[in-house]
């Protein structure tokens, strides 16, 4: 039998994986897969929530995290062409301009 | 029974998925992995009788989302390993398992509150796009209409942010073909 535990832990795992993406990764194009995956996660709980207590709220939730992911993604590849053609490199530390 | 076959199946199959990206040297491996992780994602909302958003997952994610990075990725070069200069990979490794077992303890607490309660409960005969349709059109009116609003500034400021100066080439820009042949002068005369 599936419980709603069962749901958590999972999601907490793949948030888990995400964040050691966000982490671990130095070029920019792979934080952004790693961010989707941590979207992606907790779209999962939401909607294991929704199903055990029997309410819609936890899905209309989902349904505009995804909204805001597809825009993020819009505007941030955005950025990061734009980020490209000025410095021929999307390696994180090349945002970095400050000297310290 | 079969719920916990296809439970452990595409719990398996989705946490590979996900690994292979965030390990992956590859940006194009990285990508389809993401891609097939997503539409197993959308597995686990039909398994829990989630039918509309399991298709609003395959259709944005799967569809839209990766078109999007596919797009995207064509600006770069991809043929070629990703280079990461990672300092401590100790600190990383130590940090990412801590904060693992921290997220799942929290995540398998078990739920005691007394006076959760459906808010807007499932009707009996009532199909979930049904009910997502009835729910998101009268309690979720002004947040669909703002969230659609906020979809065409995306659209509007990814064009014009992508479309600057699409006229020039990014691979051979004069400019900095010139910068670089001046380096190598300047070099030289250093020598």
């Amino acid at each position: 039998m599936i419980t709603l535990t069962h749901y958590m832990v999972l999601s907490g795992i793949l948030f888990s994986i995400g964040m050691l993406g966000v982490i671990r990764r130095k070029n920019l194009l792979m934080l952004f897969f790693s961010t989707e995956i941590m979207l992606n996660a907790v779209n999962l709980g939401f909607v294991a929530v929704s199903k055990y207590i029997g309410d819609l709220s936890g899905q209309m939730f989902a349904f505009f995290i995804i909204a805001v992911a597809a825009s993020e993604v819009a505007v941030g590849l955005g950025l990061l062409v734009l980020w490209y053609k000025r410095k021929q490199t999307i390696d994180l530390d090349s945002l970095q301009s400050m000297k310290g | 029974m079969f719920e916990a076959i296809a439970f452990y199946l595409f719990a398996i199959v989705t946490v590979a998925m996900f690994l292979i990206v965030v390990f992956s040297k590859n940006a194009l491996y990285a990508m389809s992995a993401l891609a097939g992780g997503m539409i197993f994602i959308a597995a686990f909302f039909f398994m829990l009788d989630a039918d509309f958003m399991g298709v609003v997952q395959i259709i944005v994610y799967g569809g839209a989302v990766m078109a999007l990075y596919a797009f995207g990725m064509m600006f770069f070069d991809t043929t070629r390993d990703v280079k990461e200069n990672i300092k401590d990979k100790r600190i990383i490794y130590t940090l990412g398992t801590l904060s693992f077992i921290l997220i799942v303890v929290i995540m398998s607490a078990p739920f005691i509150s007394d006076h959760i309660k459906a808010l807007y409960p499932s009707l009996p005969g009532v199909g979930n796009p049904q009910m997502v349709g009835y729910v998101l059109f009268t309690k979720y009116l002004v947040p669909f209409e703002v969230a659609a609003v906020m979809l065409l500034v995306a659209m509007i400021a990814g064009i014009i942010l992508v479309s600057k100066k699409m006229d020039q080439s990014i691979t051979t820009m004069p400019e900095v073909d010139k910068k670089i042949e001046a380096e190598e002068f300047d070099i030289k005369d250093a020598k």
